[in-house]
């Protein structure tokens, strides 16, 4: 019965493994080495501006490695949700890695290449006709939102990366790309059932973070066959457990037994876990439940502004205890001051006082707000229509703020204790997730376009 | 009053995609597992308001043969959007766990 042997390099191509653990991890007869390259979880900022997250020295050191070692045992790479957005602009970004380590080491290989960005002229066409379906909790999507957004793109399933493979490309670099779609692709191009490979998907998108103690991140592999697989940490310092595998199939998933993937849900409500060292755990009894539709999620950015920030502690205790009043009362001081001399109502403006010590990290859901501490951290937060305007509205906001009073003291104070010269800095533009939607496609392949070279 | 912590091995909130945040509470062992469950004090509703969401959008999940309670809610504010706070969703874990939980 055919086995198919699943490297994951590590959970994120910028985070990086130990060389020796891949090596032996490959030697051990692996059949393809993949790596998840991307995520929402940094927020809009990657997908909207097209900036990709380095380091690029260390994402150029992983890829070295993992097309070495990958060339010498005449076996794939695959890289899914490339540059971390997984858009056009980080695609390139990654291919131009790829082609410069080729050049350097003299490599010659077939390079496949699938963008997963999707122009906004196909996405409306899409969305006009009714194949567009929101998820929940969603924005809003409106045609004139499609068009006003800064990029989309669609989250590919494995049968692109099938087609890649099946052209004979050595190393697939593919646009954003669900990170089980990484592992499953090869495994089903070659008869693993999708129950077992999707489900052994999930357990190695992440890398290592799998097994029972993470010391570092380092490479992970399964073993898959017809039944389930076997998943076993090739770094020998590290162990799965059944309790760790298990674990891990929670891990950033809204629901701990319902994956739901492009083409079908995996459901490992009954899915067990076995020791069969103490290193070691097999896997089986997950379902595939095949979709009535395929359809693939859809991620998008738009431009909500441009920000700049002020930081600033406050340690008066007077202050400190009627923090609301201050502040309240400053807005409103501040909000006069800018109509009066940058002639912008309230709405044209984002002004937000984040008050660390009180409700920094949770905003409004924070349950106990009350100042208990002897000081708070302030950022003065404001964000507007250009970075000019957000740089002209600050330093009325802050040296309003440093001077406004306090009925317990009678003459000029100053209540900021900025700790830099100058007390801020822009932060450029901000970018907003404007959809949570998938789309129903006829041909699982369709949006996503593919090119090769031969390197 | 002992706390939730000091039931749990982990105690953890984090992004389920850009729009959701889930929990995940490990206990130690089944005997912390089942006086936390039993004292009736982490549940759905106590979820829907310590963070102010609607119950119905609570996906309360038991997991005993894992000793584990997960649940997921919608983002008070989404990801990275100009009033986020934690565009991980990290620290979203922090009023749970000094939950006042078991006896004594």
């Amino acid at each position: 019965m055919k086995k198919i042997k699943a490297v994951a390099a590590t959970g994120n191509l910028s985070t990086g493994f130990r060389e020796e653990t891949l090596v032996r991890a490959v030697q051990q007869g692996a059949h393809f080495i993949g790596c998840d390259a991307g995520t929402t979880d940094s927020g809009p900022y990657y997908l909207g501006s097209g900036n990709s997250r380095g380091p690029r020295e260390g994402t150029k050191r992983n890829l070295l490695i993992m097309i070495r070692e990958a060339l010498n045992a005449g076996i794939p790479v695959i890289v899914g949700s490339a540059g971390h957005a997984g858009g056009t602009p980080h695609l390139n970004w990654t291919l131009e890695i790829v082609r410069e380590l080729a050049r350097e080491n003299a490599w010659h290989f077939k390079l496949a290449a699938i963008d997963s960005e999707i122009p906004k002229e196909m996405l409306l066409g899409a969305f006009l006709e009714g194949r567009i379906a929101p998820l929940y909790p969603a924005p809003e999507l409106q045609e004139t939102s499609i068009r006003q957004a800064e990029r989309f793109v669609a989250m590919m399933g494995i049968e692109p990366i099938q087609s890649a493979l099946s052209s004979g490309a050595q190393v697939v670099i593919a646009g954003r790309c669900s990170d089980v779609a990484i592992y499953a692709a090869l495994p089903v191009l070659e008869g693993i059932p999708k129950h077992v490979a999707f489900h052994a998907g999930k357990i190695l998108e992440c890398g290592s973070a799998a097994v029972s103690q993470r010391f570092y991140p380092d490479c992970m592999a399964a073993e898959l066959d017809q039944d389930g697989f076997t998943v076993e940490p090739p770094n020998p310092t590290f162990r799965c457990t059944p309790q760790s595998v298990a674990a891990h199939n929670l891990y950033e998933n809204a629901d701990p037994f319902r994956l739901v993937e492009s083409g079908g849900m995996v459901d490992t409500t009954a899915a067990q876990y076995d020791a069969i060292s103490d290193r070691a755990v097999r896997v089986t009894g997950a379902r595939f439940i095949p979709a009535q539709k395929y359809t693939v999620k859809i991620e998008g950015a738009a431009l909500a502004g441009y920000r700049s920030i002020v930081v600033a502690g406050i340690r008066d205790p007077l202050i400190l205890r009627q923090l609301d009043t201050f502040l309240s009362g400053l807005r409103a001081v501040v909000e006069r001051k800018i109509e009066d001399s940058l002639k912008l109502s309230r709405d044209a403006y984002t002004l937000q006082f984040r008050v660390y010590g009180s409700n920094g990290s949770l905003g409004q859901t924070e349950p106990c707000p009350q100042v208990e501490g002897h000081e708070i951290g302030l950022i003065i937060d404001v964000v507007a229509s250009s970075q000019s305007l957000a740089a002209d509205i600050l330093p009325i906001v802050w040296h309003t703020g440093l001077h406004h009073p306090i009925p317990e003291h009678e003459g000029l104070i100053s209540n900021f204790a900025f700790p830099f010269s100058p007390p801020g800095a822009d932060l450029g533009p901000v970018y907003r997730f404007c959809v949570n939607h998938i789309w129903h496609l006829d041909d699982p392949c369709k949006p996503f376009r593919m090119t090769f070279e031969n390197l | 009053m002992r706390e939730l912590w000091q039931f749990t091995k982990l105690i953890r909130s984090k992004n389920a995609g850009p729009f959701e945040l889930t929990f995940d509470i490990m206990f130690k062992n089944a005997d912390c597992f089942r006086e936390v469950m039993a004292s009736g004090k982490l549940s759905a509703e106590l979820i829907a308001q310590l963070y102010k969401v609607d119950l119905k959008r609570v996906q309360f999940f038991v997991m005993e043969s894992l000793l584990t309670v997960k649940i997921s809610i919608p983002r008070p504010v989404f990801s990275g959007d100009v009033g986020d706070t934690d565009v991980y969703g990290g620290q979203f874990h922090g009023p749970l766990v000094r939950l006042p939980v078991g006896a004594g």
